[in-house]
């Protein structure tokens, strides 16, 4: 079976929410719309204290190329433009919304049919993913519209889709692919439309049998699409490990990017909005978000409007537990522990999980004792015990010779490292210096 | 004798020419350095802390002896040695010292542990950067200090310390040389070099907080709200207010303390004045 050839690590899959269907969470009393919840330019605010707003009106503007729309999720009346504390934990601009209702504006089809005829050309498909503020949904948020136009001297080649969910807990892609596959396969025959290509694969991880099987049998009327299950492996899911899994092919050095090897990757939940997006005309305001624990008393996978607050999530799925210690937005390794439990759910919310107190502890740290098992878990061939070293002294330019730009932040290196050690802290400090530093030359040049 | 004789004179003949080439060379591509670098650098501390923006002390030489050839020695201080020390390198150069005013490092930040409630724990690496880039912190201020002591870490001459009992840095004023590295090492920019002032006494806005009034006043009990109160009562205009956050213009301030008093969350500090009379007159002057 295939999987990616350096590194890797295998966590405790932890999937307890995997047998629980989809359930459609009920309304927020306010909803709150952070500016960025991209990878880019943030939106800018197209409405004012007041206005009223339905579900699915624009209420943000794309920022630039780099960017997308944001929609309201809710009806009802703009309370205030404010700040939010967002997943970064830091004050971002946000929109917040009083709901009323729950009006859908005109045009929205709401019906549950299959749509499967499209008419329209590669170049309509892309502009209504991109007015729909379509993103990856994977977590990174990388606006979808930018993948399909590859940079000049890249030609793409197939779609790969992202249905690999290798994080730990987290089981929101699962449970997509087994109640819509239908629905992701026209999502995955759009993006391969609009991407021009003439193949699409999607990449799914053997600890999902059951959605190996169905896709595979739904895939039989879509001859261009091949399902291919891959040996579990952590951090299989990210783009380049994706790829070399797949098709075989080696993503160079940044600023190299996937579509460089022929590859557009997507993950498996943008393939099921662009569908929506595109088939049913309706822009990107709810997803599916897993809410899971060991303390908690019914992890679940919701369908939820975005701006919800995640303690809205949390008391669904049977209360907050009392001995959590962190609330980690998104899955284990690469997710980010939360300031509080009012951190709306947004574009990229995958996953909220609840650790208890003994989950969430830190062990001591101890010093390296150069036993190299980072070397071999890192799945970009790098030396994460050198970069966190180097990064801590601040060798800002060795740190670049050796290669910190293609880290991928996935963890791998301190989830393995027996002594405990920051690697992946120092490694992301190290990280974003270098890229200010690459930034403010090119800037010169 | 024969093979003695040959290796004596060939011997004899390698070291002559390379005598001749070793000579050639040193005067050919001999290094004229000037004799004031030298001569400047002897009278430097020889700290290298680089707070001059030098590297080292022999760089610092180097610039003002090309600082004088250009014919001022204006900008260039070694904060270390400070004003006897620039005079004796004006001496050594020939020119005017330029008087600078002597500074200190300020922790504008008074979150001390009682001030500003614990929200969170963080427990990652034990740095500001770090700490910085991955959240607020573990208080509700996201300006405030991270208190991880990356000043502390900058420091070459042990005038910064953590005090343990306020979570916050203290700067020891006697041994301060103004260098600079903790202002760079702070992530949150919440060190200022201020000019050090008459007996070493400023009026400082303890607060770095841009945050709105009501968010600003919940996370601490001492951060500024931006009232503009103290901008109001201020006679000689040197408080400004930008972003929900007052600063106090050091060359305009005339330590009246007018806005110590005006301060309704004790944000502005009046650092190494005398104790205050018990209140009897609203505002005292402090007695030069």
């Amino acid at each position: 079976m295939k999987t990616f050839k350096i590194g890797g690590v295998h966590p405790a899959e932890n999937k307890l929410s995997a047998g629980k269907a989809i359930v459609t969470l009920g309304l927020p009393k306010q909803a709150v719309f952070p500016l960025s919840q991209h990878i880019g330019a943030p939106a800018t605010a197209i409405v004012k204290k007041g206005d009223v707003v339905k579900v699915g009106t624009k209420i943000a503007e794309a920022g630039g190329f780099v960017s997308a729309p944001i929609f309201s999720s809710v009806s009802g009346k703009v309370n205030k433009i404010d700040t939010v504390i967002d997943a970064s934990s830091y004050r971002k601009p946000a929109i917040y919304i009083d709901v009323v209702g729950d009006e859908w504006e005109e045009g929205i089809d709401r019906s549950q049919d299959l749509v499967t005829t499209c008419d329209l050309t590669p170049e309509q498909i892309v502009a209504k993913i991109k007015d729909a503020g379509v993103v990856g949904m994977g977590g990174a948020c990388f606006p979808c519209h930018v993948k399909l136009c590859p940079p000049p001297g890249a030609k793409a080649e197939c779609v790969i889709i992202n249905a690999v969910e290798c994080e730990p807990y987290l089981t929101a892609d699962h449970r997509l692919m087994l109640e819509k596959p239908e629905q992701i396969l026209v999502g995955v025959s759009l993006l391969m439309k609009a991407a021009k290509v003439g193949k699409g694969y999607i990449g799914i991880e053997n600890n999902k049998p059951d959605a190996i099987k169905l896709l595979t049998e739904k895939a039989k009327a879509y001859p261009h699409i091949e399902i291919v299950p891959l040996k579990v492996k952590y951090p299989q899911g990210g783009e380049k490990q994706l790829v070399d899994a797949v098709i075989n092919r080696q993503v160079p050095a940044p600023p190299a990017i996937p579509v460089n090897v022929g590859a557009i990757v997507q993950n498996v939940g943008t393939a099921y909005a662009v569908y929506e997006a595109v088939m049913k005309n309706k822009p990107l305001f709810e997803r599916v978000v897993t809410v899971t624990g060991h303390s908690l008393p019914n992890p679940s996978n919701f369908l939820t409007r975005m701006g919800t607050p995640m303690s809205q999530l949390i008391d669904a799925a049977g209360g907050m537990p009392e001995d959590t210690a962190k609330i980690i937005g998104g899955g284990p390794m690469m997710g980010k522990a939360l300031m509080n439990a009012e951190v709306p759910i947004c574009k990229g919310s995958s996953g909220v999980l609840l650790m208890n107190d003994k989950e969430a502890s830190r062990a001591k740290e101890q010093p390296c004792i150069r036993c190299a098992k980072c070397v071999g878990a890192c799945p970009m061939g790098l030396e994460p015990f050198l970069l966190a070293t180097l990064s801590e002294l601040k060798e800002w330019e060795r740190l670049e010779k050796e290669g910190v730009m293609s880290c991928i932040e996935c963890g791998s290196c301190q989830f393995t490292c027996p002594s405990h050690r920051y690697l992946l802290d120092y490694i992301r400090y190290g990280k974003t210096t270098v890229g200010g530093i690459i930034r403010a030359r090119n800037a010169k040049k | 004798m024969n093979v003695i004789l040959i290796a004596v004179i060939s011997l004899g003949a390698i070291g002559l020419i390379s005598a001749i080439v070793l000579y050639v060379c040193s005067k050919k591509f001999a290094v004229h350095e000037d004799a004031r670098i030298a001569q400047v650098a002897a009278v430097l501390p020889q700290a290298n802390c680089g707070g001059c923006g030098y590297p080292g002390c022999a760089g610092f030489a180097g610039a003002c002896v090309k600082a004088a050839d250009a014919g001022s020695l204006e900008g260039k201080l070694c904060p270390v040695g400070g004003a006897s020390v620039m005079e004796k390198v004006a001496a050594i150069l020939g020119m005017e010292a330029v008087v600078t005013e002597p500074k200190v490092a300020v922790v504008r930040c008074n979150g001390t542990c009682e001030n500003r409630p614990r929200t969170n724990v963080y427990d990652g690496a034990r740095t500001c950067a770090i700490a910085n880039a991955t959240a607020t912190g573990e208080t509700g201020c996201a300006f405030g200090c991270l208190g991880c002591g990356d000043c502390v870490a900058a420091c070459g001459f042990d005038a910064i310390r953590m005090n343990p009992d306020m979570g916050l840095p203290e700067v020891d004023e006697e041994k301060c040389t103004a260098c600079g590295g903790c202002v760079k090492a702070c992530p949150r920019h919440i060190i200022e070099l201020r000019p050090k002032g008459k007996k070493g006494r400023r009026m400082v806005v303890r607060c770095v907080n841009k945050d709105k009034g009501p968010i600003a006043n919940k996370v601490c009990a001492v951060s500024c709200i931006g009232c503009g109160k103290c901008v109001k009562v201020c006679e000689f205009e040197a408080i400004t207010l930008e972003a929900n956050l007052a600063y106090i213009e050091p060359q305009k301030c005339r330590l009246c303390r007018k806005c110590e008093d005006a301060c309704p969350k004790n944000a502005i500090q009046a650092m190494n004045f005398p104790p205050r009379k018990p209140k009897v007159e609203e505002s005292s002057e402090p007695k030069a």
